[in-house]
């Protein structure tokens, strides 16, 4: 019962798992954002570009990724890379990938194919006449998506994909399996190590929880604050 | 790529005894299956519970919903399994909670109550957004032909709200059957583990693996195909997806 609730067990090992386990994870989050946008965007684009197979291919692995779980994903990546990497780098044996690198390509490969759905939305919801408009003005295709398109739509889509962001720092956690001490993981390994169980997963839940809520009430903040009024 | 691949390993006998290593992948669909259908009858009932509190007038109503919402929404569901399956004896009265350590299966309930309630509060989400849809005259009818609020919902709006929100109960289904593996950390040795363990007897990682990934794609398309029939089934003429 909560009677012999030790604190004392958090209040030690506070500074490895913030400085250690939160920076991985905040790490992680924010460069599988980033990269997950970025070739979430270029999925997109394939997807919407008019070529068949292009738009095939990018259907084909975004309906891939979202039909796997993100554990069977995690596994299939960490003993997948570095055999790729053999490949690539033309090394004689599978060359040896870090816990994050591996996790970070396992990230960015997965949330692309979330990101590109919800760049997708944006772009389509961009009316036709305004890259009608920027092709009678001249500009070229690339100019026409980085000048007028894409900046609408990332900002009409930004709420949402902030809180698919939300959702990957959530989903982080499940680096667990292959035992990266993450903030869960290093939470984790305080709790076996210590045979405090509770306390350790109870404070790793009240954390998870604080940051999730403020960050997503500051979505709704945002949400309000940049919503066009049409 | 220098891997010996070897996709006999299938039919070979897997250690457990218990057949062939396929035998062991399928009895891994299998749990995964139950527990993905219970969790999901778990998600749809207390997700409308929830679902329809926060659309009534009370205040007190929609606040408790909106508690709900934000508790299961927040964490990480490895945390909450972890809490369910870890904290949660401990925080008991000794006799209940020595019980629930006890339990035979332990990790299938856990994880099918843990991935339910983790599943309702988008269920709730959902529904919510599929009954405040309906336009505000269906409600005021209801009322003006003196029907109690029970009965505006369960004749007037809730008939229609599902109807409205099947397509993304659909994935939220499909996402109760991949949260499933997640309980593999607790013990629950579904698809995704037996598909880990046979890699850890047989090393044959790759066969392993593209097997689960393959049950898992050929679940997904017999969800979805079930799904479309039934929004055919239940499509009203005239209406949105109707005949």
């Amino acid at each position: 019962m909560l009677g012999s609730f030790d604190f004392d067990v958090i209040r030690r090992s506070l500074p490895y798992l913030f400085f250690e386990g939160m920076r991985f994870t905040l790490t992680l989050t924010a460069l599988a954002a980033v990269g997950g946008l970025v070739f979430g965007t270029l999925i997109a684009l394939m997807r919407l570009s008019g070529y068949r197979l292009l738009g095939r291919v990018a259907g084909f692995y975004v309906d891939f990724m979202r039909s796997l779980p993100l554990v069977l994903v995690i596994f299939w990546f960490y003993f997948l890379v570095p055999y790729i990497g053999q490949w690539l780098t033309g090394a004689s044996r599978p060359i040896t990938v870090g816990a994050f690198a591996s996790s970070l390509i396992t990230f960015i490969m997965f949330e692309a194919a979330y990101f590109s759905e919800i760049m997708r939305a944006g772009i389509q919801s961009i009316s036709k006449g305004q890259p009608a408009a920027a092709s009678a003005l001249g500009l070229t295709y690339g100019q026409s998506m980085r000048y007028v398109v894409l900046p609408q739509a990332f900002r009409n889509m930004l709420p949402v994909l902030l809180t698919q962001t939300i959702v990957l720092f959530q989903d982080t956690s499940l680096v667990y399996v292959l035992s990266i001490p993450d903030f869960l993981g290093a939470a984790s390994k305080v709790a076996q190590r210590d045979g405090r169980l509770v306390e350790m997963y109870l404070f790793a839940a009240l954390v998870y929880f604080t940051i999730s809520c403020v960050a997503s009430y500051c979505v709704r903040r945002l949400q309000a604050r940049i919503a066009i009024v049409r | 790529m220098n891997y010996n691949w070897n996709w006999h390993i299938f039919l070979e006998p897997n250690p457990m005894g218990t057949g062939t290593y396929l035998d062991l992948l399928l009895a891994g669909l299998v749990l995964t299956i139950k527990t993905a259908l219970l969790a999901w009858i778990i998600a749809l009932i207390f997700g409308s519970v929830i679902g329809v509190l926060r659309t009534l007038p009370s205040r007190a109503a929609s606040w408790i919903g909106f508690c709900w919402v934000e508790f299961f929404r927040n964490m990480p569901l490895l945390v909450q399994l972890f809490l369910w399956f870890f904290v949660l004896p401990e925080l008991l009265p000794k006799a209940a909670g020595l019980w629930l350590k006890q339990l035979p299966n332990a990790p299938f309930w856990t994880a099918a109550i843990g991935v339910g309630l983790f599943m309702s509060a988008r269920v709730a989400v959902q529904l919510q957004a599929g009954i405040s849809s309906l336009p505000r005259g269906q409600r005021q009818a209801a009322t003006a032909l003196g029907l109690t609020t029970f009965q505006t919902y369960r004749y007037v709006l809730l008939p229609m709200a599902f109807r409205i929100i099947l397509p993304p109960l659909t994935s939220e289904f499909l996402n109760t059957i991949k949260n499933t593996a997640v309980a593999i950390t607790i013990g629950l040795i579904e698809l995704t583990g037996q598909a880990r363990s046979m890699q850890e007897f047989s090393f044959q990682v790759f066969e392993a693996f593209t097997a689960a990934t393959v049950l898992y794609l050929l679940l997904n398309f017999i969800v979805v195909t079930a799904m479309r029939w039934l929004e055919r089934y239940v499509a009203i003429p005239g209406y949105i997806s109707g005949k």
